[in-house]
């Protein structure tokens, strides 16, 4: 995959690393406006595959805003404005020939707020799947649903009320069924903002262990105001301060070794 | 006259009220306001209450209770002849005289009515006299009982809020009184209805034909059936949903789903005048244009549509119901959380997926709790329906032959010349009771629909 990327990788050094460490998404330049607004200020940062990137930041540095632009959910909000450019796999995702709807197929994306659509457990999962004509017939939606709840820890506990609404569910179980939603199209990326917020410490586990095992099929891109979990879960760790992206790099780097002092500020608690 | 100076000597008393009471209050501390219970404020509000409330409603006492005891009194002077009439003259005699004394006689006065009527305006002459006095007195009392009451340990906010949540437990009794009281009437002069026409010649008779009432007749041969009527209402609103929930529910979700909030605020108060034509205004709407029009449509597709037919009036309300399904539904739509339609845009679905698969059947429930609210609507409305269809009550399935309804019929009983105890008549009564049944049905279960979607997300 790296033979075909069409920009160099800046920030981690591509010779130094291992084959598998190939570059899966990468940003160039990107700003994002709201309005007048200038709410990112040219991030530059790759995302290797097979790795959970954690970013980190005091509240409004622009953390949801970045993530946001790798599968182009700022479309959705009339006043965002993005320049720069991303790649994903080599292709820039803001090229006009590119669709949206496969972008975000292959960049799935988990949000702050559990939201199952207010359907049941079943129709949850098979929703993806369905709009992107990914299984024909009833087994081989029934095996995917089955495969994604698997995938997501869920299974056991929902295998015999699969007809029940998703709402009914605990917080929990309701962000690991967005979860399994999320992977039922079988994405590439996975985007998480904030996923364990609205949870309880045991359930925060269960997501941290599932994310840990995603990792083998997926990659991840994680969005933490705690630093343990950051520790914890990722492998690289990205500092945004006021919308710019102060320091990123080896996650163990950055929280024992942090080189700018904004950086070493937060994540000692001075401020944020 | 003295009504109005009394009560406006009232008003004045209660500001002074007010004033002694605050100055009371703060009398009574030295000045310190953070020793009293309640803020100075309450103690003058309790005061201006104890001034007002008392004398305002021994007013309305007296105002009430005058008039009867000078009947009486007014009765006791008819010379005995009158007196000995039977009740029905006697309240005819008694109507003039009042006639004379409000300043309108009738033709036929006679000079012992003359007489009454002359004592009636002295009588009421000296009890308003009689009363002024005593009621500014009690207002006086009033502010004299509160004032020697106020110490700083009085709860006055509890006492003046107590009174406040009476007054609003009366007003709001008013307003269910009265429906009460709509419901009463109707149903009683319904069952006179019924005591003459047997109710399943009513609801279960399939012509209508109440012809003129007549004295002496027998009225089994007119038939009140109910079945034509309520079968071009229904009719009629269907064909109104027909064309109003498709359009009003596009327009909501273009509105609130594509629509830039520029163009968002621009048509929804463009939509919102519509909802406030007169429904007068569409009724000619429909009688000048629409009607005329599908006619010379119809002869052009070689199609015999009646300018009257149940499709012109169908047409016309439906336009006219749109607006309200409209902005009921965005509303509804509106309040689908957002995240719902991010989780299914982060899923790759585009726009119109979102809305098919997850906004519009998140927001389903509401949508047909508004949608019945319509139909409810639909069903009560008269003004179009009484310009634009015939009389002729025809039980057709055909929607370009004219049919009439229930609310039509209901104008035409009860204006026609026919005598108000004639079953031609009252039958109005038994048209408009079930007519309320239906729509309040109907609101019930729509308003019981919206709530529980509202609940799911709260
Ligand atoms: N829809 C929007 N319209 C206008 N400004 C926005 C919008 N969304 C975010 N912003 C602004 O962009 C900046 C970055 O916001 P963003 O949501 O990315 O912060 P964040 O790092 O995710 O913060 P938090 O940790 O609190 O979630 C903030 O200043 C915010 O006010
Ligand atoms: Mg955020």
């Amino acid at each position: 995959m790296t033979a075909t990327m069409t920009v160099e990788s800046r920030s981690s050094a591509p010779a130094a690393m291992p084959a598998v460490d190939a570059v899966k998404m990468a940003s160039r330049g990107t700003e994002v406006y709201y309005g007048e607004k200038r709410a990112l200020h040219g991030i530059d940062i790759d995302v290797l595959e097979h790795e959970v990137l954690a970013l980190i930041g005091p509240s409004g540095c622009g953390k949801s805003t970045f993530l946001r632009c790798l599968n182009r959910m700022n479309d959705t909000i009339d006043v965002a404005r993005v320049t720069g450019e991303i790649f994903i796999d080599g292709k820039n995702i803001y090229d006009r020939d590119l669709d949206v709807v496969q972008l975000r197929a292959r960049v799935g994306m988990v949000f702050q707020k559990p939201n199952p659509f207010p359907k049941s457990i079943f129709d949850n999962i098979a929703y993806g799947p369905r709009i992107h004509g990914l299984a024909e017939h009833k087994d081989e939606l029934d095996a995917v649903v089955e495969k994604s709840l698997r995938g997501a820890g869920l299974w056991e506990e929902v295998k015999d009320r699969l007809p029940e609404p998703g709402t009914g569910l605990s917080g929990g179980q309701q962000q690991r069924l967005c979860i399994a939603r999320a992977i039922a199209v079988s994405p590439e990326v996975i985007l998480m903002d904030e996923p364990c917020s609205a949870l309880d410490p045991i359930a925060t586990a269960h997501v941290e262990e599932l994310i840990d095992e995603l990792r083998q099929d997926y990659t991840i891109v994680i969005v933490t105001h705690n630093m343990q979990q950051a520790a914890r879960v990722s492998q690289k760790t990205a500092f945004f301060h006021l919308g710019d992206l102060v320091e990123h790099g080896a996650t163990e780097e950055i929280f024992t070794n942090p080189r700018d002092e904004r950086t070493q500020g937060y994540i000692t608690g001075r401020y944020g | 006259m003295i009504v109005l100076v009394v009560t406006l000597a009232i008003l004045a008393m209660l500001i002074v009220g007010y004033r002694m009471g605050v100055g009371k209050a703060l009398s009574a501390t030295g000045g310190q306001a953070r020793i009293l219970h309640s803020r100075p404020g309450y103690y003058g509000t309790y005061t201006a209450l104890w001034c007002a409330l008392p004398a305002c409603a021994l007013m309305a006492l007296w105002l009430i209770v005058q008039p009867m005891v000078i009947a009486a009194m007014i009765r006791g002077g008819l010379p005995a002849d009158i007196r000995a009439m039977p009740d029905e003259d006697f309240d005819l005699v008694m109507t003039a005289i009042r006639a004379i004394a409000g300043g309108t006689p009738p033709s036929n006065v006679e000079p012992y009515m003359e007489a009454a009527a002359a004592r009636i305006g002295e009588l009421e002459i000296l009890g308003q006299w009689f009363m002024a006095p005593l009621v500014l007195i009690v207002a006086l009392a009033g502010i004299y009982f509160a004032i020697r009451h106020i110490v700083p340990d009085l709860r006055a906010r509890n006492k003046v809020e107590s009174v406040v949540k009476i007054l609003l437990i009366i007003c709001s009794s008013i307003a269910i009184l009265t429906t009460v009281g709509i419901v009463a009437s109707v149903l009683f002069e319904a069952m006179n209805f019924f005591s003459i026409i047997p109710p399943q010649d009513f609801f279960f008779n399939p012509v209508w034909d109440p012809g003129f009432a007549r004295a002496g007749e027998d009225h089994t041969q007119h038939d009140f059936g109910l079945l034509p009527l309520m079968w071009g209402t229904l009719f009629i609103s269907f064909i109104a949903m027909c064309v109003a929930a498709p359009i009003g529910l596009m327009s909501a979700i273009y509105l609130s789903e594509y629509a830039t909030s520029r163009v968002r605020s621009v048509a929804k108060p463009l939509l919102e005048i519509l909802a406030g034509i007169p429904t007068v205004v569409y009724g000619f709407f429909a009688l000048t244009t629409m009607g005329p029009f599908l006619n010379t449509f119809g002869d052009t597709l070689g199609l015999d549509i009646q300018a009257s037919s149940a499709l012109t009036a169908g047409l016309v309300m439906g336009i006219m119901i749109v607006p309200f399904v409209s902005s009921l539904s965005d509303d509804i739509i509106s309040q689908v959380p957002q995240a719902m339609r991010d989780g299914s845009y982060g899923m790759g679905a585009t726009r119109s997926e979102t809305i098919t698969k997850v906004v519009f059947p998140a927001a389903l429930p509401g949508v047909v709790g508004g949608l019945l609210l319509a139909v409810s609507r639909a069903i009560g409305e008269t003004m179009i329906v009484v310009m634009a269809v015939g009389a002729a009550a025809n039980l057709t399935a055909n929607p370009f032959e004219s049919v009439t309804t229930v609310t039509v019929m209901i104008v035409k009983q009860l204006t026609g010349d026919n005598e108000f105890s004639s079953p031609q008549t009252l039958v109005a009564f038994a048209l408009g009771l079930t007519l309320f049944v239906v729509t309040l049905c109907l609101n019930v279960v729509a308003l019981y629909v919206v709530r529980r979607y509202r609940e799911q997300y709260e």
